[in-house]
């Protein structure tokens, strides 16, 4: 049958049988569409096992297909995943969500007012960043992807910092190289983020493999959105760390979206992301990506394990992303604008705040009190990072700058380009002072 | 080009979308797919409306995996479909490289031609955007440097459609790159003046329905004695601005495709000229200029009266807050030029 034309022949001899047919998965919500998400199964909060963090693989992959829920509906944390916070643990977690919301805020009209290029929120996922980051050692290594501000600021690190990376300015300590958001934190244990999705899930694996080779103590943990999951570099990290057994947690954010494709393009329609575990015979827990408690037992759990030579873990936090993509996104053009209003499983800030009101221990008018708080925070860090100069106003790094990093050392053709930027530089600008 | 009868002014992303739907009215073969490019028309908008008109077992988003996107466009192939599957940016080709280099580039070589790979990978390049080292790259000469690839890069809507139409019509495998700097009006590289809309340029006005311009042979912009340029993409509009602010009487070539090479246009515009500029927005070693630069010298090598020029981006990533310095604009074109002249 090497026979081009015996092989085109076929088509039309077969037809007694019924004609082939192409899935292309089409998302139950467009544009106008009213939204209804009784289709989703919620289970009870606090109705999840919590396996032994020794446990085998395989008594997790249960929970791969549930979902694991400390905070109920009357907002009281229960269940055996509840991590039992103090309140005042409770208070700083609410806090940092509270904080990446009013940084996100203030950054987002920053690039409207044009103050940058580009901007990302993680509305709606703060507590998949910040309640992750409270619940690792805080010098864990994370491989982040592009939504998880969180993890810096829960870490401390200067906000002055981070907006001068988003204004690409002249105290930008990544020198005015990437874009926006694409931060780089060493001092926070935070590795440089790429604008290319999943490269740094394998490289979480070797960082973990390299820890375990050293006999080290620190683990490391990395994130990706669910669309990402496609991609090979995934598969790869998957298997490597199945193989050497890598002290890793991998974070899945399954936010429902990847710009304008549902989660039915990464595989959705079929099962769970955390079931992708269940293939690579690593530990997998599927959580409320909503619930701040669930994600932080969760993390507990899948880093207690991974420190204690348990392996892998891979968590799925089933959450919405409630803005756009990007400042580049307009998602009205392809969702329902109710899917926001109508997510069963809440936002995370509001949700904690209910659960420490039910404690006692948080009032609306403290909520309120912080929020002011918080965006005047904000609002100075903001100040201050402008005093550098925001993009495209003549406050950046000197040119030079340019072909710095590219090696080590300059090869003789940079030197020969830099000369050549200088040069120019001095031609469109003959006003400007040398640096 | 052919004769036309009726024609309507189109932006790149117009004319590109507008390739797309006269192709896949005349053949059923041809499937579109990617990531974002369904439902929601692309990020760039180049497939708009045309899953609603074609239907979604033909204009399909993709999972996010470019490596797979390309893969199963080699499989579509050997099938017998003509895919033109869309890489969102050519940043973020390199997950697809092998089914690329590997696989799509040599199947026609390595069965014989039993099996071939006619397929269209259409991808955004280049800069000038802020969109930083991961929305702005060139790689042009990486797939040059494979056999058996074909590269194409259209500097306006009339040609982006023209050529679109015959890269889809290509039996061998194309890569379609389009310079997103120009998809809504030629940037000349005069960044802080505004950019004229297509709609005001001559080459803004495209041919109502089907047409094609043949793969391999340039486009002489502008005729002229003192110098022969070579460009491609956004950088075809920088030069021209940039000579004709200069006043020089040079003679603008615009490539249009890399590989295959017009080759005797070039040689016959520096034997005429005796001096050649090349520039391309990408880094510059190993470059595509290095290649064209290796031709001319070899082709008109006794004709020449000056070193050929090459003016590139810099061998660094593309930068985001300096990228006015990073990009090859009128300055470094100008100083050039002024060498050339001096010659
Ligand atoms: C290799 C690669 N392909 C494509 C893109 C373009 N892109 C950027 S973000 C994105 C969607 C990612 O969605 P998801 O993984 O769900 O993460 P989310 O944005 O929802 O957090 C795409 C396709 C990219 N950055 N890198
Ligand atoms: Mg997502």
């Amino acid at each position: 049958m090497t026979d081009a034309g015996v092989l085109r022949m076929t088509e039309g001899a077969r037809s007694n049988l019924p004609p082939l047919q192409l899935h292309v998965p089409e998302p139950k919500f467009r544009p106008g569409d009213a939204v209804d998400y009784s289709h989703l199964v919620i289970p009870a909060a606090g109705a999840q096992a919590r396996p032994d963090e020794g446990c085998a693989a395989s008594e997790t992959h249960p929970l791969c297909l549930d979902l694991v829920r400390v905070l109920g509906d009357d907002h009281r944390a229960v269940g055996p995943w509840d991590p039992k916070l103090d309140p005042e643990t409770l208070r700083r977690m609410l806090r940092l969500m509270a904080l990446t919301r009013a940084f996100d805020d203030r950054m987002y009209r920053g690039q409207r007012q044009g103050k940058t290029s580009f901007y990302m929120k993680c509305t709606g996922e703060e507590a998949t960043s910040i309640a992750p980051a409270m619940a690792l050692a805080s010098d864990d290594m994370v491989f982040p992807s592009y939504r998880q501000q969180g993890i810096l600021i829960a870490r401390g690190y200067p906000m002055v910092d981070m907006i001068n990376q988003i204004y690409s300015n002249k105290a930008d300590k990544l020198k005015g190289r990437q874009l926006p958001i694409m931060y780089s934190a060493r001092e926070a244990s935070f590795f440089s983020i790429s604008g290319n999705l999943a490269t740094q899930y394998p490289q979480a694996v070797g960082w973990a493999m390299a820890s375990a080779i050293k006999g080290d103590t620190r683990i490391a943990a990395a994130w990706l959105g669910e669309g990402s999951t496609a991609e090979g570099d995934f598969h790869s990290a998957m298997t490597f760390a199945a193989v050497y057994n890598a002290p890793v947690v991998f974070n899945v954010v399954n936010n429902q979206w990847a710009i304008s494709s549902f989660s039915g393009f990464a595989g959705a329609e079929r099962t769970t992301f955390a079931a992708r575990a269940i293939g690579y015979g690593i530990a997998g827990l599927r959580v409320d990506g909503n619930d701040p408690l669930a994600v932080y037992a969760a993390t507990r759990w899948a880093a207690n394990r991974a420190r204690a030579n348990g392996g892998p873990t891979l968590i799925e936090h089933f959450t919405y992303r409630a803005e756009g993509h990007s400042t580049s996104d307009d998602p009205g053009q392809y969702r329902s604008q109710a899917e926001r209003t109508e997510w069963p499983l809440g936002d995370p800030i509001n949700r904690l705040a209910r659960h420490l009101e039910a404690l006692g221990e948080w009032t609306p008018e403290a909520h309120a009190a912080m929020d002011l708080e918080l965006a005047e925070q904000v609002k100075a860090a903001a100040k201050a990072a402008e005093g550098n100069g925001v993009l495209g106003h003549g406050l950046h790094h000197p040119f030079r700058t340019l072909f710095e990093d590219v090696f080590e050392e300059l090869p003789w053709h940079l030197k020969e380009q830099s000369e050549q930027a200088i040069r120019e530089r001095r031609i469109k600008w003959p006003e400007w002072k040398e640096d | 080009m052919s004769e036309t009868f009726s024609m309507k002014k189109l932006n790149m992303i117009e004319a590109i979308n507008d390739a797309l739907d006269v192709m896949m009215a005349r053949d059923a073969n041809i499937v579109v797919m990617g990531e974002d490019v369904g439902y929601f028309g692309g990020v760039f908008r180049a497939t708009a409306g045309l899953q609603k008109k074609y239907g979604r077992t033909r204009v399909f988003d993709t999972p996010i995996s470019e490596c797979g996107i390309i893969g199963v466009a080699v499989g579509m192939g050997a099938y017998g479909l003509r895919p033109v599957p869309e890489i969102q940016f050519a940043d973020y080709i390199y997950p697809g490289l092998d089914q690329l280099v590997s696989e799509a580039a040599r199947l026609r070589y390595r069965s014989a031609g039993e099996y071939t790979a006619p397929i269209t990978v259409r991808s955004p390049f280049g800069g000038g955007i802020f969109g930083g080292q991961t929305h702005s790259q060139s790689p042009e000469a990486l797939f040059t440097h494979v056999a058996g690839l074909k590269t194409v890069i259209p500097s306006t809507p009339h040609d982006a459609k023209g050529l679109l139409i015959a890269a889809i019509e290509d039996n061998d495998p194309v890569i379609f790159f389009e310079p997103k700097r120009i998809y809504n009006g030629p940037f000349n590289g005069y960044y802080d003046k505004p950019v004229e809309p297509w709609s005001r340029h001559k080459d803004g006005a495209v041919p109502e329905g089907y047409y094609r311009i043949p793969l391999g042979k340039a486009r002489v912009v502008r005729e002229g004695e003192a110098m022969t340029v070579l460009a491609y993409g956004t950088m075809v509009h920088v030069a021209e601005a940039v000579l004709a602010d200069k006043g020089v009487d040079a003679e603008i070539i615009d490539l249009r495709t890399l590989v295959p090479l017009d080759i005797e246009t070039i040689e016959a515009s520096v034997k005429k000229t005796g001096k050649c500029l090349i520039v391309h927005e990408a880094t510059r070693t190993g470059g595509f200029g290095a290649e064209l630069s290796a031709l001319v010298q070899e082709h008109c090598f006794y004709h020449l009266e000056a070193p050929i020029e090459r003016v590139t981006g810099f061998d660094t990533p593309y930068p985001h807050s300096l990228e006015w310095a990073y990009f090859p604009g009128p300055v470094r074109i100008g100083e050039a030029v002024d060498r050339l002249l001096k010659a």
